[in-house]
């Protein structure tokens, strides 16, 4: 009986392994299909020349200048909002959560506003202080919202928490909106696209300024894994298994809050990631944390280069803001989702 | 049952109209709404003085250029918070009454972004589309934000509870406004765009006005008229139906007045949330269940509120104005998070 429960289990993780592989694999097609499209096409064979430095013209520089970078943050972003709601939804218990829909995004995004309106874009404003005003915009609203939805003897309930998050990033938005109109026309388009969720930051700079959270947060979290499949068990059990839950609550929180914060910093609101990320890897590969995390981060990289290359390409010559695509994506997943939940 | 349980004593205290109360705000708040627009009219970047805007009204005299402000910017411009401010009211009473859902109003319901999606489609494909099919179109955007939330809503097992439309307004919100801003970055329409979405009263003329009034009228009139029904209906759908009410009917017509104030407010303010919200609470709460008494009063108290938050929008920062949908905001915010907090039946 427990030789067969054990096999059943490696079985499972034999699967999840594969699943891994083949998301990672369709993240490195991707890769490469968004290294080819764009306003200049490069061949596949021009863009593996260029990588080994026989690249000739203006490759070189469209490749590792233009398109690189953008790819890279795409990964990252993906992986750092993807993981960031999986967080959300294991310590909120909440299937909805997401740090779009309750408001982090929201707060992250006015700081990072007031830091553009204050710092001219072109000049060299203190560009690694961007993720960390957006860390602050986030966990103040995180704060608040969940100041707001906790009560005394009930702790966090899940709807008050969404309602709350919806409230608060209505709010922030109202916010917002006063601040943009006061923008001239020119800083206007760049926060409206920004807003948008957008990959502006196409230069090297911004994967330096966001690579350390990712790296550093995304294995912290990884670690935690066990902490979460306990936390979802409910409160009662997990302090019944010793858990300190306020203390890995807090913690976890402010993981996920530091993943978000600096993706949207970088990116601008992109939604619906940190949703349809979890939910799809917690069908593939189950709720175990320690399988569904880094599988979630691969389908939140995978999203994210898919949707950038799809918006760079759908309407040339503009380009659409890959928020835009993801919600285009996403908001009716979300809907479905919805559909299907039981009252 | 001789003895009457405490708690049923509550609940009808809860339930109790209150008729003074009513026919005071009423009245307090016509002569409260009428001095606001005197006041909103003589202020602004020139400020006028009563008399001239007395005069300006009653002894027009085009050679002034004082009685030209008032009467071709001012004026309109108020009156057209006012209207605008009874229609949000009226549809969020309107629309609370009938899905018995504390948290319905026309922007968190997707009301609001499905106009905004449609006008984006209008500025970017047809633009110096006459006013009057802006508004259709903003009525038939209107209707199909509304269709889409609560659809989906519906379709989920447990039916449309509060929390759910909240979610499915939240989401349809969210795509529609993708939609909306991928249509104003390609064609670069954004800034004329989110002067439209932050919600002002500023531009509105005698001519929107005109064309507006009639479809307004008309719906604040059946909205009047179903009132009855709506009382019923906010009882719930079992006593309504037994009291012999057509409810499909009454949900229809309902739906269709909604989606006319709904799509008339937002075609000529922008997407302005929460007026809708937090009026009809305020009325319930002053004047009782009775819907016929509600309606009306929450038309006078929405009118005050947008005229008032206009009068603010131009006051808080002179010369510039604040978005009047973002004032609203700041109030709304407050008071939706304290609804989301108290309730918790059927959420």
């Amino acid at each position: 009986m427990e030789s067969s429960i054990f096999a059943a289990d490696r079985r499972k993780r034999k699967r999840a392994y594969t699943i891994m592989l083949i998301i990672g694999g369709l993240v490195i097609l991707s890769f490469i299909i968004s290294m080819n499209t764009g306003h200049i096409r490069l061949s596949p064979l021009d863009v593996f020349k260029t990588l080994f430095g026989m690249g000739v013209d203006n490759q070189p520089l469209i490749l590792f200048e233009f398109r690189l970078p953008r790819i890279v943050i795409s990964i990252l972003i993906g992986s750092g909002l993807a993981v960031s709601g999986a967080i959300l939804q294991g310590i909120s218990r909440n299937a909805l959560a997401d740090p779009g829909i309750l408001g982090i995004n929201a707060g992250a995004g006015l700081m990072v506003m007031l830091f553009v309106s204050f710092y001219p874009v072109t000049s060299n404003a203190p560009i690694f202080l961007l993720p960390i005003m957006a860390l602050f915009g986030a966990g103040f609203a995180a704060l608040l919202i969940f100041m707001l939805s906790y009560k005394k003897n009930e702790g966090i309930s899940p709807t008050r928490l969404v309602l709350s998050g919806i409230g608060v990033a209505a709010g922030i938005s109202a916010a917002m909106i006063v601040l943009t109109l006061r923008l001239d026309p020119e800083k206007y388009q760049f926060v409206a696209t920004w807003m948008a969720g957008s990959i502006w930051g196409t230069n090297w700079k911004f994967v330096v300024a966001l690579l350390p959270w990712i790296v550093i947060l995304l294995p912290l979290v990884f670690y935690k894994a066990r902490v979460l499949n306990v936390l979802n068990l409910g409160e009662q059990t997990s302090i019944g298994l010793g858990t300190p839950i306020k203390k890995e609550q807090i913690w976890l929180l402010a993981a996920a809050v530091g993943l978000a914060g600096s993706s949207v910093s970088v990116s601008g609101g992109i939604g619906f990631v940190g949703l349809i990320a979890p939910h799809l890897a917690r069908r593939l590969v189950g709720p175990r944390h320690e399988l569904m995390l880094p599988t979630s981060a691969l389908l939140g990289s995978l999203l994210v280069i898919a949707g950038d290359t799809i918006g760079r390409t759908i309407l040339q010559p503009s380009e659409i803001p890959v928020g835009i695509v993801v919600a285009v994506i996403g908001a009716p997943y979300f809907l479905y989702l919805l559909a299907r939940s039981r009252a | 049952m001789s003895s009457i349980h405490p708690s049923e004593i509550q609940q009808t205290e809860n339930i109790r109209t209150r008729p003074l109360v009513a026919s005071f705000i009423l009245f307090g708040g016509v002569i409260a709404l009428l001095l606001g627009i005197a006041v909103s009219v003589s202020f602004g970047a020139a400020d006028i003085a009563f008399t001239t805007v007395w005069e300006a009204v009653f002894q027009f005299n085009p050679d002034l250029t004082n009685h030209q402000i008032i009467q071709e910017l001012r004026l309109p411009r108020v009156l057209g918070g006012a209207m605008v401010g009874a229609c949000f009211a009226v549809a969020g009473s309107i629309m609370q009454g009938m899905t018995r859902n504390p948290l319905a109003d026309s922007g968190l319901l997707g009301l609001n972004a499905g106009a905004g999606f449609m006008l984006a489609l209008c500025f970017a494909f047809f633009p110096g589309l006459p006013y009057m099919s802006l508004i259709l179109f903003a009525f038939l955007g209107a209707a199909l934000g509304a269709g889409l939330v609560f659809g989906i809503g519906s379709l989920a097992r447990g039916g449309l509870t509060p929390v759910r439309l909240v979610l499915a307004g939240a989401a349809v919100s969210a795509l529609l406004v993708a939609l909306s801003e991928g249509i104003a970055l390609h064609f670069r329409i954004g800034q004329d765009l989110a002067f439209w979405y932050a919600g002002g009263v500023a531009g509105t003329r005698w001519s929107h006005l005109e064309i507006m009034f009639p479809w307004i009228a008309a719906a604040l009139i059946g909205a009047l008229i179903i009132s009855r029904s709506i009382t019923l209906l906010s009882l719930g759908e079992e006593i309504a139906v037994g009291l012999g009410q057509r409810t499909k009917l009454i949900k229809l017509v309902g739906m269709i007045i909604v989606l006319i104030l709904a799509g008339a407010a937002v075609s000529v303010v922008g997407a302005v949330s929460f007026v809708g919200l937090i009026i009809p609470h305020l009325t319930r709460y002053l004047v009782g269940v009775d819907y016929r008494l509600i309606i009306p009063c929450s038309a006078v108290l929405g009118s005050l509120l947008v005229v008032l938050s206009d009068l603010g929008a131009r006051m808080i920062n002179p010369p510039y104005e604040t978005p009047i949908g973002a004032i609203i905001s700041l109030i709304g915010v407050p008071f939706f998070l304290y609804l989301a907090r108290k309730e918790r039946r059927g959420l």
